[in-house]
């Protein structure tokens, strides 16, 4: 058969469609699980907004307060997850020799990946709101649609940084890397501000607060959704994430290469399960 | 006429195990360090266009680790690899572009269907998504599995149509170099020789050359034009099957088969040394 005569960015491009049509092909067929995680999703985001319901009179502030980070963090643990796990996911199925084997760049393996990631976190994100909508009012009359879009798609970007470093230790370590990028996960909750101002947390705390970009993105999507604050008065958010962003995503594919040679060096490029 | 070198492998050497390089640069190396073994033990060999080149060897003889060498999926301890003239390591995506591998595990996502499967391998490869939908159903066919198989998870087929993917994967993105580690191995009898079948028609009508491991003697004697054993890393043997059994050929024996050739250069029959390597 013959091979697209596209230049070679063209071609690269394209490849990066294979990442995107397989997740999606994946997501179709483990339906039953991916309903499972939803209906989980849904329960433990209700639950955080009725603790917040039984707090006195007005409750409508901190519902919203916890509805935001619930929804965010939905989305964020979304995309550092499907990014992360991916070589931790290939190994288990087997065919992280032949993803390894294809004649594209490592860019492009990540750009498919993210690009999923991304859209299949927002629209789990938006179906989640849409059922928290149902159960609870979110007090919506002063958010920037335009503000709050834009905090999501900058912190993305220093998500998807963080998760292509995290994906070096499934590479790294075939036994227990998975274990240590979901340990990443749960300390990122822990510490972004996801339910509760970084203010109550210990000192050492608050100093990894300051350098999770999931802080910032919880910032700045509070200051655009409660308050309706405009692009102009975010900068302290925005550039914190842009910077992270630009970063931390040739930083991780750079540091993903060093850990690819690792792995071929020492015969960790295999199948475990 | 001039034969080209489809694959040089140079003075090549891999060993694992026996790490004292530092991960982290604080970390320290642990006190005690597994004993490295020398899976690939300064091996040369070259496999000319066109060819099928066999390596023989039991379980654990360094078969595999050969072949992910040329694969580009290990970097060797010292020596060098060239396809067609070009360095795995220093030409790494050139020689991707141009190999293919079918494993003894057929390697997919099994909850995905064949053409799901095949569809991501082709764009992989550059493959435009139009001929792959075409070819995809064609060459399944050809390999003899069902239609109405084509869209159903993998999962629920058995090894042997598995396999048979596996082979039309590495069909799809025409190699001209085809490494195939094991790739009958647990198959039944017509499996098999359909599967081995396969591998003469791409050979034939895609002028591919062919790199297989195998245990099984009768297959290596049917499909190769030279053969290698390997053993314990090394190559103790490289000639046609015919050399070979009459190089093991004694006055008492003079038309030994390959299985007695193989126990003639390495001292074992291939049971004795799985059961070796085993324990």
């Amino acid at each position: 058969m013959g091979m697209s005569n596209s230049p070679g960015f063209l071609q690269e491009a394209k490849a990066s469609y294979a990442f995107v049509e397989r997740n999606l092909n994946l997501t179709k067929r483990y339906w039953g699980w991916e309903l499972a995680f939803f209906v989980y999703s849904v329960a433990s985001s209700l639950s955080v907004v009725y603790i917040g319901k039984a707090q006195g009179t007005d409750t409508r502030p901190l519902v919203l307060y916890l509805g935001i980070g619930t929804l965010v963090w939905a989305y964020l643990s979304s995309v550092f997850d499907s990014i992360s796990q991916m070589i931790a996911w290939e190994r288990w199925e087997g065919t992280i020799e032949y993803t390894f084997m294809a004649p594209i760049s490592r860019m492009t393996h990540m750009l498919g990946t993210s690009l999923f990631s991304v859209v299949y976190g927002l629209l789990r994100a938006i179906a989640l709101f849409v059922v928290l909508a149902a159960f609870v009012q979110l007090d919506l009359s002063r958010m920037n649609v335009v503000g709050a879009l834009v905090v999501v798609l900058v912190g993305s970007l220093g998500f998807i940084g963080v998760g292509i470093m995290a994906a070096i230790l499934p590479l790294m370590f075939t036994e227990r890397g998975a274990e240590m990028t979901f340990m990443i996960s749960s300390i990122l909750l822990l510490v972004s501000g996801v339910y509760y101002p970084i203010s109550v947390l210990p000192g050492w705390m608050q100093l990894l607060a300051k350098i999770s970009p999931a802080t910032y993105v919880l910032d700045g999507m509070r200051r655009t959704v409660i308050q309706g604050q405009g692009l102009a008065s975010l900068g302290d958010v925005l550039l914190p994430l842009a910077v992270t962003g630009v970063v931390s995503i040739p930083l991780g594919v750079w540091v993903f290469l060093q850990a690819e040679h690792y792995a071929k060096r020492t015969g960790r490029l295999k199948r475990s399960g | 006429m001039v034969q080209t070198d489809a694959v040089v492998v140079d003075d090549i050497v891999k060993r694992f195990g026996g790490e004292r390089r530092r991960i982290l640069p604080f970390r320290r190396p642990r006190r005690e360090q597994s004993a490295p073994v020398l899976a690939v033990d300064h091996v040369s060999l070259r496999i000319r266009k066109n060819e099928i080149y066999g390596v023989l060897g039991a379980n654990g003889s360094g078969k595999s680790t050969l072949i992910r060498l040329i694969s580009t999926l290990l970097i060797p301890d010292g020596g060098r690899v060239e396809i067609f003239g070009h360095d795995v390591i220093r030409e790494e995506k050139v020689v991707k572009r141009m190999l293919n591998r079918v494993s003894v595990e057929a390697s997919f996502f099994k909850k995905l269907s064949p053409v799901e499967n095949l569809m991501y391998a082709t764009r992989l490869y550059g493959v435009p998504g139009s001929e792959a939908r075409r070819e995809i159903p064609r060459i399944l066919e050809a390999l003899g599995i069902e239609p109405d198989r084509f869209n159903r998870p993998l999962e629920q087929m058995s090894r042997g149509m598995q396999q048979k993917v596996a082979i039309a994967r590495a069909f799809l993105t025409s190699p001209v170099l085809l490494l195939l580690d094991e790739p009958t191995t647990g198959l039944d009898p017509r499996s098999k020789l359909d599967v081995q079948e396969f591998i003469l028609r791409l050979r034939r009508d895609h002028d591919a050359t062919v790199l297989l491991t195998t245990h099984d003697m009768a297959e290596a004697d049917a499909l190769c034009d030279r053969m290698a054993i390997l053993e314990s890393g090394r190559i103790v043997v490289e000639g046609t099957p015919a050399e070979l059994k009459a190089r093991a050929a004694t006055p008492e024996h003079p038309e030994p088969t390959l299985e007695e050739a193989f126990m003639h250069f390495t001292g074992h029959s291939l049971e004795e040394m799985e059961e070796a390597a085993a324990s």
